[in-house]
């Protein structure tokens, strides 16, 4: 069809599909206008919220305190109904043993849930000590950085926490915690991780793990409470982060933590 | 004990030092290995086609359909190993709309979309709308209508609305090689960014995925060449495949290069992790690493297309020679993924032990499954082959 | 004459503007309703927490019944250990007061979790014993009191 045939029919056509052309146009503008700006919320709000009213949680583990007992591995799997096989912690201790000869020797055996037989006799021992593991509730997680969905995410507490209802499954935050943190719960099929029991905080009562520390050895408390015990305690004592080179910006400071600690 | 956990206590009994508790389960299996092969396959079998257009290798135009129609088999498939990998896959679409900014896997979706929609299909699109509409004219019935739809409506085959095709094809393919280029780095990043694995922690690993990518690529349309030739009947261009196997010859040259590269630097920095990591390569990985990614997948076929550079042996030698080049190409690269891929989480994140990984012939994440996975492009590319045959297209002078 | 517009390009623009249309509007309909409230996740996520049930009561919860056992610990060196370190989780066991509800561990092996000897132990932190010589084939619940350890039963 040539540029110039219009007849009265061809007009009517051209005007009225114009017309569709018109909204559709003015439909599809309208929902991109929408969602770039929806988005462009999101991308606002990607920076760390500063609400100085909230606490922004840290935890403090002091190893000299530890005797390795496992009941907060135990504890943390009642509360948070982690399967009891031993895959699957989201909580757990291990026994770091440094020989005379210079190898180190470390277990986690059921992550200590059921307790510590020493089996290195003592002669060949050049210090031996308990590492109690959990979430490290980075502020710079590698593991909510990778996650594609936005599925895991740092609360405004500083806690890290997993959306179940939103996770794919994709095992990427799993691959992306240095501190091997994160596993794929067997049954919900979706990441699990440490909430530092988010769901009691919010009862203001103790994580479980720490509720049953028979010897203090563990304590949480709000980074920005200048007063408070938990930044009292990190000033009082010589603490250190796991992988301080990765530069995670892990909230879980250890006392007394042993060079060859991992 | 219940049985679905049986797989997992025979790996913690069979992990040497000490691992992680959360990490005697592999998070990543077979169908994480076959996803950036078939990427791979793409991204090259792209490039090799982009050869012919951009630089006008004029010598490689019998490939040029077939290299395009390949890579779109293969993209079309690229996301489901993905996708049936996951554990919640009825999910999968909250990837595109609300991809996390700061994820590596979050944006592949979208280079993924890009590269299928605005790259491969546009400049199929282009190259065979002519042909299109001269089939929707000869055929009859549902054939008649399936090409008519397939050219949108677009029935213009003026010589001015032809060079349009051409024109446009051209730079479609021009934005297409940065773009292939994009995609397949892209998914060396998603290994190379994560700092928690010494083993992919490098900014080296984009570029290592996107040559090994090349090297598979431009073997798989060699093989491809071949096969088709074979079913069809028709000689098979010497000259073709002395072209192909010339720039087999200098990607392969460049990809081994680099990985050498990135070997050496990881023994001479010796970092934190390089004591596990030579344990790793020399035990667990030994086979698939030197044996196989080493000597069957790069050292032959190097050995091998050198030779060919310069020695002109019977020319039913060559084409066997070439065919098994392509094979071992093929298996070699397969095996870099898997050293990639697997080799990664066979170590724990405390450099003081190592899982093991038991491969399983059933379920999702079995041998099975990847084949499917590997085998159904396959199918595609000959229903592809059979909907746009590029011997039958319509012989246009430029 | 009007410049020619090669009739690919409208009919592609269509194409791929009612694509992303309809991309868009799907996104739209799907976007869950407070994601992106505070930051790229689903705000509503946090609340689903708050929903979860706690198994361990906390001390003060069993305190309101067992004000005798708090007088009883307090005199003694476990009065800093929680009665669920023990016990295990007691949210249960609070409303409903059953006994089939709580744990009363008694064996050796359970206080060895903290008393066997370790070389990773301080031997301030914690008194240890050594199992294989101390009172073999006794429980330690027959000489001790777990809530008053050293007021040593006859």
């Amino acid at each position: 069809m040539s540029q110039s045939a219009s007849t009265m029919g061809n007009e009517k056509i051209g005007s009225s599909r114009r017309k569709f052309l018109k909204s559709a146009v003015t439909l599809a503008g309208a929902t991109i206008g929408y969602t770039w700006l929806k988005s462009s919320q999101i991308l606002i709000f990607a920076a760390e919220p500063k609400d100085e009213t909230l606490p922004w949680y840290g935890i403090a583990i002091d190893i000299e305190k530890c005797i390795g007992c496992g009941s907060c591995a135990k504890a943390c799997k009642n509360e948070n109904d982690v399967p009891k096989e031993p895959f699957f912690f989201r909580n757990w201790v291990e026994q770091y043993t440094v020989k005379n000869d210079g190898t180190v020797d470390i277990v986690s055996p059921n992550g200590g849930i059921d307790g510590f037989v020493q089996r290195v006799p003592d002669e060949d021992i050049f210090k031996s000590f308990f590492l109690p593991k959990m979430c490290n509730h980075c502020a710079k997680s590698p593991c909510e950085q990778v996650c594609p969905v936005g599925a895991t995410f740092l609360s405004p507490e500083g806690v890290v926490l997993v959306d179940e209802k939103y996770c794919i499954g994709c095992r990427y935050c799993v691959q992306a915690c240095p501190y091997g943190c994160r596993f794929i719960h067997p049954v919900k099929k979706v990441a699990n991780k440490c909430t530092l029991c988010y769901h009691r905080l919010k009862k203001n009562l103790a994580p479980a793990c720490m509720e049953v520390c028979p010897t203090g050895a563990r304590m949480y408390g709000n980074l920005r409470d200048k007063q408070g015990p938990l930044v009292k305690f990190l000033k009082e004592h010589t603490t250190q982060v796991l992988r301080p080179n990765l530069n995670t910006g892990a909230k879980l400071y250890y006392n007394a933590l042993s060079s060859e600690a991992r | 004990m219940e049985p679905q956990y049986q797989n997992l206590y025979d790996i913690l009994a069979n992990s040497q030092g000490y691992i992680f508790p959360n990490e005697i389960d592999l998070q990543w299996g077979i169908l994480i290995v076959v996803y950036p092969f078939i990427t791979g396959l793409v991204a090259g079998a792209f490039i090799l086609a982009s050869l012919e257009r951009v630089f006008k290798v004029k010598i490689l135009k019998p490939t040029y359909q077939i290299a395009l129609l390949t890579a779109l088999s293969f993209l079309l498939v690229a996301t489901m190993p993905l996708i049936s990998h996951l554990s919640q896959p009825q999910r999968a679409y909250e990837i595109m709309i609300t991809p996390h900014s700061s994820s590596a896997m979050a944006i592949f979706g979208f280079v993924y979309l890009w590269y299928l929609a605005v790259v491969l299909l546009l400049e199929i699109w282009f190259d065979y709308r002519h042909s299109m509409v001269v089939w929707s004219n000869e055929k009859k019935g549902v054939m008649k209508w399936v090409y008519k739809i397939l050219t949108l409506g677009v029935s213009d085959i003026s010589p001015q609305a032809l060079k349009w095709d051409r024109k446009l094809g051209y730079i479609i393919t021009v934005v297409g090689i940065p773009s292939a280029f994009i995609l397949h780095g892209y998914v060396g990043f998603i290994f190379g960014s994560i700092k928690a694995n010494p083993w992919w922690s490098t900014p080296l690993m984009p570029i290592i995925f996107l040559f090994s990518a090349m090297v598979s690529g431009i073997s798989l349309v060699l093989l491809v060449y071949m096969i088709i030739s074979y079913f069809r009947k028709k000689t098979i261009d010497l000259n073709v495949l002395d072209a192909i196997g010339k720039y087999l010859f200098f990607v392969l040259i460049l990809d081994f290069t680099l990985e050498a590269l990135d070997q050496i630097h990881r023994i001479y920095v010796a970092e934190e992790s390089f004591e596990i990591i030579k344990l790793l390569v020399s035990g667990k990985l030994y086979l698939t690493l030197f044996i196989s990614q080493g000597l069957v997948g790069t050292l032959i076929p190097l050995i091998t297309l050198a030779f060919l550079q310069f020695y002109k042996h019977k020319i039913k030698v060559r084409k066997t020679m070439y065919f098994i080049v392509g094979i071992l190409v093929l298996i070699g690269v397969y095996s870099m993924r898997w050293n990639v891929v697997i080799g990664g989480q066979l170590f724990s994140k405390s450099f003081s032990g190592f899982t093991s990984f038991k491969l399983g012939l059933i379920g999702l994440d079995g041998t099975l499954m990847a084949a499917f996975w590997l085998i159904l492009p396959i199918g595609i590319l000959t229903f592809l082959l059979w909907l746009l045959p590029p011997w039958k297209m319509v012989d246009e002078e430029e | 004459m009007k410049r020619y517009i090669p009739p690919q390009i409208p009919r592609l623009a269509l194409a791929f503007a009612i694509v992303i249309s309809l991309f868009l509007v799907l996104r739209h309909l799907l976007i869950p309703d407070t994601f992106g409230k505070y930051g790229p996740y689903r705000a509503a996520s946090m609340d689903d927490y708050s929903t979860i049930e706690i198994h361990y009561a906390g001390q003060q919860a069993c305190f309101e019944c067992h004000q005798d056992i708090e007088d009883l610990k307090a005199l003694d060196v476990h009065s800093g250990i929680h009665c669920e370190t023990c016990h295990g989780p007691g949210q249960k066991h609070s409303t409903s007061a059953e006994a089939a509800d709580i744990l009363k561990p008694t064996g050796r092996e359970f206080c060895g979790n903290c008393h066997m000897m370790n070389a990773a132990r301080q031997k301030d932190a914690v008194l240890q014993v050594d199992l294989t010589k101390h009172n073999i084939g006794k429980n330690c619940t027959e000489c001790h009191n777990p809530h008053q350890p050293w007021e040593m039963k006859k």
